[in-house]
């Protein structure tokens, strides 16, 4: 496949960036999107060009770093990580347009690299169960009902790649912040910090500067953990419960 | 004029802190005649911590919920990313929630003898102890493990073994693991307990009067190099697989952290145990950048087959039922498809071999779920496994419910690692090395789900317990500052080493280099290993690591975000240990575990070991690069369970 590519250079936080155009050829429909960059870069480096920067680790879909808006989509046109969309996806001869996440809480670092560090910040508001070292009963204790479990799980599954903000036309976090605090909020050990986790982690969403949502849906559609829109709702009726109980108190 | 190859043997390792008395009392022994901290002292005491997988992670939360002020380093965006997140199956303990005979002896026989009889009995005891007690943790932390209708939790068996004592989250075990240990981690850093460098790369050891006082770290983002001090450092940082180029790790897992501690005084045992894993998902071609494992619990219900006939093209399901050869099921009748990793792995090798391996190359055995699916329904197979045919299919573009799965093995774990004593310290006092980044529980070959259950055991429970005993007898330590004598040359040594990969500017890439590097091990030290072989790649090894320096090319600055600079600095670690690891496999002349020679196999060509002479953890000390190593014997002495031929037939 021979393909031309228009990529976001933006050499560092605070200059100006611009889409540049590059020809890739020899792309096996084998190849997942990042061995295409791959073979893009090791022709920039000998040509003496700096190499486009973009994150990536695992190369298996589970650790959440890779980041690319392709053709305007966040990490693709299916519904996968950037790592795991392979070139079979598009055809000979395509222009294909990469960019990095565009979102205010997600400034741009270089090229297609932005800094999420407002995902850490709103797991430190609250969420995690407190259980330090050593403190914890048998596991069986707890029955966990299984429902509640595999509703736990299903949320759980978020990467923490960002997509959903990338997707969404507000930049919001949502998706994001509700996966975890479903997740924490349906178990039983988590039930003692319920409310204070939803108030604290949704504060700190707000405070990091992402918007606000309309309900759009497109970060559920972005999402390649399938993380569902329903996980919103329901995190709005944990707040709104802890926002109630706080005002009895 | 002596070579790499002349290494010396040097005065054996004698002291490895394990209590003496009844096993099962060891841990306990220890832990009573560990000296403890006041928790009010404990502020006082800075503890470094180098990469955030689950044995980082735990080990940084359970420090800093002890009291003491821990400074964290991952070269990720954020500690939720390390490479144990990728682990898919599953994690053991020995809680016997089946009734099905486990116990803590079992899991402890289980693993002395997976590893092949090359790891030391005190640690994996403590291990099997600890195993239970991780299990609470995770699950009052909220970990997400499967769970059976009546709420309790769900086990499955695993590779190796015939109990059930595998726990498991689905098919991100790992992910659900280590986001538990990051959401205890980021409770303690948003209480000040630690303080947190994401995209912070350790690139040296500051050891001071002979006790290791810190590291030099290169901040990825802004280039910058800078020097972090405390009382005792603990290396988390990983394996070494990407030695191989293609593996399972993550792309940007390294050695560097380990390698330049070997470099300070840490001594490296076993670097040629290296775990090949039987279920990957065989290459594409030469874009490949890496390899994905598909968890080794596909083989409990599905079956691994070749034709019996060389060259057979046929698809799959065109050959005849008895044309076909379920190998493992016709060589090992009792554990069939669930023999340890190394011995299927080396199984697929030899049919490949004798020209019978399918797809692409020839590199490649099918992983069959007919049988299952007509057995258990698509609709039971979708529930146990459907995320891993999802990924297959996706990587493939073929149908795993219609078509046999087309696997091979691939790099996956390091069972080497830095030499550390019962107290998982390093032989730089006040250097810890906790998780895959030691050597100390699998001995020759790993257990499925066990790289999970060591890396929290060390971080959780162990290392917090014995680092007490180390800081509690060393409560004074003068402060090191920038301005001393060692800190400015290790400081310049770094920096020489940036400026000089920059200055180059040759004409091969990094990659380039990588790749040829990886080619070599995986010919001469991969899954079969020859004297020839490993004299070869002993030959070539230097002269890759000359050629790198006249002409690598890394484009760009150091003071800036360059990838390209990360790459080339971490190959350079790479050839050097790569070096380490084919004399270590030249060394050894037996077989054990994931280290086959050739030269030494049963008339059935199993591994045969040489427990006369080989009964030993070989310890390397550096000698400088290029330079004959010496090697220090660690003994190891089976009480418990005696070393026998391992037999899965």
């Amino acid at each position: 496949m021979k393909l031309t590519l228009r990529v976001w250079r933006q050499k560092n936080a605070d200059a100006e960036g611009a889409m540049s155009t590059y020809e890739v050829d020899d792309i096996s429909p084998d190849m997942s999107f990042l061995e295409m960059l791959d073979v893009l870069n090791e022709q920039l480096i000998l040509s003496g060009e700096e190499p486009v920067a973009f994150d990536h680790d695992c190369r298996e879909g589970i650790c959440g770093a890779c980041s690319l808006v392709i053709n305007g989509d966040a990490h693709g046109p299916e519904r996968t990580t950037t790592c795991q969309l392979h070139m079979r996806s598009f055809q000979d001869g395509d222009t294909i347009d990469i960019e990095p996440w565009r979102a205010s809480a997600f400034p741009v670092i270089k090229d297609l690299v932005v800094d999420r560090s407002a995902f850490d910040r709103i797991i430190q508001a609250g969420g995690y169960i407190t259980a330090p070292t050593g403190s914890a009963p048998e596991a069986h204790a707890t029955p966990v009902p299984k429902a509640d479990a595999d509703f736990a799980f299903e949320h759980a599954e978020c990467i923490g790649c960002g997509a959903c903000v990338a997707a969404c036309p507000n930049g919001a976090a949502m998706l994001f912040t509700s996966a975890k605090v479903n997740h924490l909020n349906v178990l039983p050990q988590g039930a003692p910090e319920r409310e204070t986790r939803v108030l604290d982690m949704v504060a700190q969403m707000d405070a990091e500067g992402f918007g606000g949502c309309t309900l759009t849906g497109e970060c559920a559609t972005a999402c390649p953990k399938g993380i569902p829109l329903m996980s919103i709702t329901s995190m709005n009726k944990e707040w709104l419960r802890a926002t109630r109980k706080a005002g009895k108190r | 004029m002596t070579t790499y190859a002349d290494y010396t043997t040097g005065a054996p390792v004698t002291d490895t802190k394990a209590p003496s008395g009844p096993i099962h009392e060891r841990w306990d022994k220890r832990r009573f005649e560990a000296k403890l901290v006041n928790p009010a002292n404990r502020r006082k005491h800075t503890v470094i911590v180098v990469g955030t997988g689950l044995a980082g992670g735990s080990a940084g939360a359970t420090l800093a919920e002890q009291g003491y002020h821990v400074v964290q380093f991952c070269y990720q965006d954020s500690p939720r990313r390390a490479h144990s997140i990728a682990a898919q199956g599953g994690i053991n303990a020995a809680k016997n929630y089946r009734n099905d005979g486990d116990s803590i002896h079992r899991l402890f026989y289980d693993t002395v003898k997976g590893g092949d009889f090359r790891a030391r009995e005190s640690n994996v005891h403590r291990l099997a102890q600890i195993s239970v007690e991780i299990i609470d943790q995770c699950v009052a932390q909220g970990v997400p493990f499967a769970r059976e209708y009546g709420g309790l939790l769900d086990t499955r068996s695993f590779g190796g073994v015939q109990v059930s004592r595998t726990f498991y989250a689905r098919g991100q075990t790992g992910q659900q693991l280590l986001l538990g240990a990051y959401q205890a981690l980021s409770r303690q850093i948003a209480a000040g307990n630690v303080e947190m460098h994401p995209r912070t790369e350790m690139l040296d050891l500051i050891v001071v009067d002979g006790r290791a006082r810190g590291i030099v770290a290169r901040d990825l983002v802004t280039g910058k190099i800078d020097t972090y001090f405390a009382d005792a450092v603990v290396l988390a940082s990983g394996g070494y697989g990407n030695v191989f180029y293609l593996s399972t790790n993550a792309m940007n897992s390294n050695a560097t952290a380990v390698w330049r501690a070997h470099r300070r005084g840490a001594y490296f045992a076993n670097p040629c145990f290296t775990q090949i894993h039987p279920t990957c998902i065989p290459r594409t071609g030469d874009h490949q950048s890496k390899l994905t494992l598909m968890s080794e619990s596909l083989r409990n219900d599905g079956r691994i087959w070749v034709p019996k006939a060389q060259g057979d093209t046929r698809p799959p399901n065109e050959i005849p039922e008895d044309e076909r050869d379920y190998y493992l099921e016709r060589i090992y009748p009792s554990f069939g498809n669930l023999v340890p990793r190394d011995i299927a792995s080396r199984a697929a090798k030899n049919v490949c071999d004798e020209g019978r391996g399918v797809g692409p190359g020839g590199q490649g055995v099918y992983l069959d779920f007919a049988d299952a699916i007509r057995r258990m329904g698509r609709g039971a197979v979708e529930a146990k496994y459907g995320n891993l045919f999802d990924m297959y299919q996706r990587i493939t573009d073929e149908d795993p419910y219609e078509v046999p799965m087309r696997i091979y093995p691939a790099v996956h774990y390091t069972m080497g690692g830095l030499w550390v004593d019962y107290d998982l310290q390093t032989t730089v006092p006040g250097l810890f090395a906790i998780g895959e980044a030691n050597f100390s529980d699998h001995g020759a070959n790993r257990l499925g789900a066990s790289a999970l259950m060591q890396g929290l055991a060390d971080g959780y429970f162990v290392l917090p317990a014995t680092i007490n005993d180390y800081l509690a007898r060393n409560p004074h330590q003068e402060p090191v500052t920038d301005g001393h004598p060692v800190v400015q040359e290790v400081l310049a040594e770094t920096e020489d080493r940036i400026n000089l990969l920059l200055a180059v500017d040759g004409d091969r890439t990094p990659d380039s280099f990588h790749r040829e590097l990886g080619e070599l091990m995986w010919e001469f030290c991969g899954m079969a290993r020859t004297d020839s072989g490993l004299r070869k790649a002993l030959e070539r090894i230097p002269q890759i690591r000359e050629e790198f320096w006249r002409r690598i090319k890394v484009p760009g600055t150091g003071e800036e975000f360059n990838q390209s600079l990360e790459k080339a600095n971490r190959i350079v670690d790479y050839l050097e240990l790569a070096e380490l690891m084919c004399l270590d496999a030249l060394h050894r002349t037996e077989s054990c575990g994931g280290h086959f020679r050739e030269e030494s196999q049963t008339p059935d060509g199993e591994a045969a070991r040489k427990d006369d002479e080989f009964a030993y953890a070989a310890a390397w000390e550096f000698t400088g690069t290029g330079e004959a190593p010496v090697l220090h014997k660690e003994d190891l002495v089976f009480e418990y369970v005696h070393p026998t031929q391992r037999s899965y037939a």
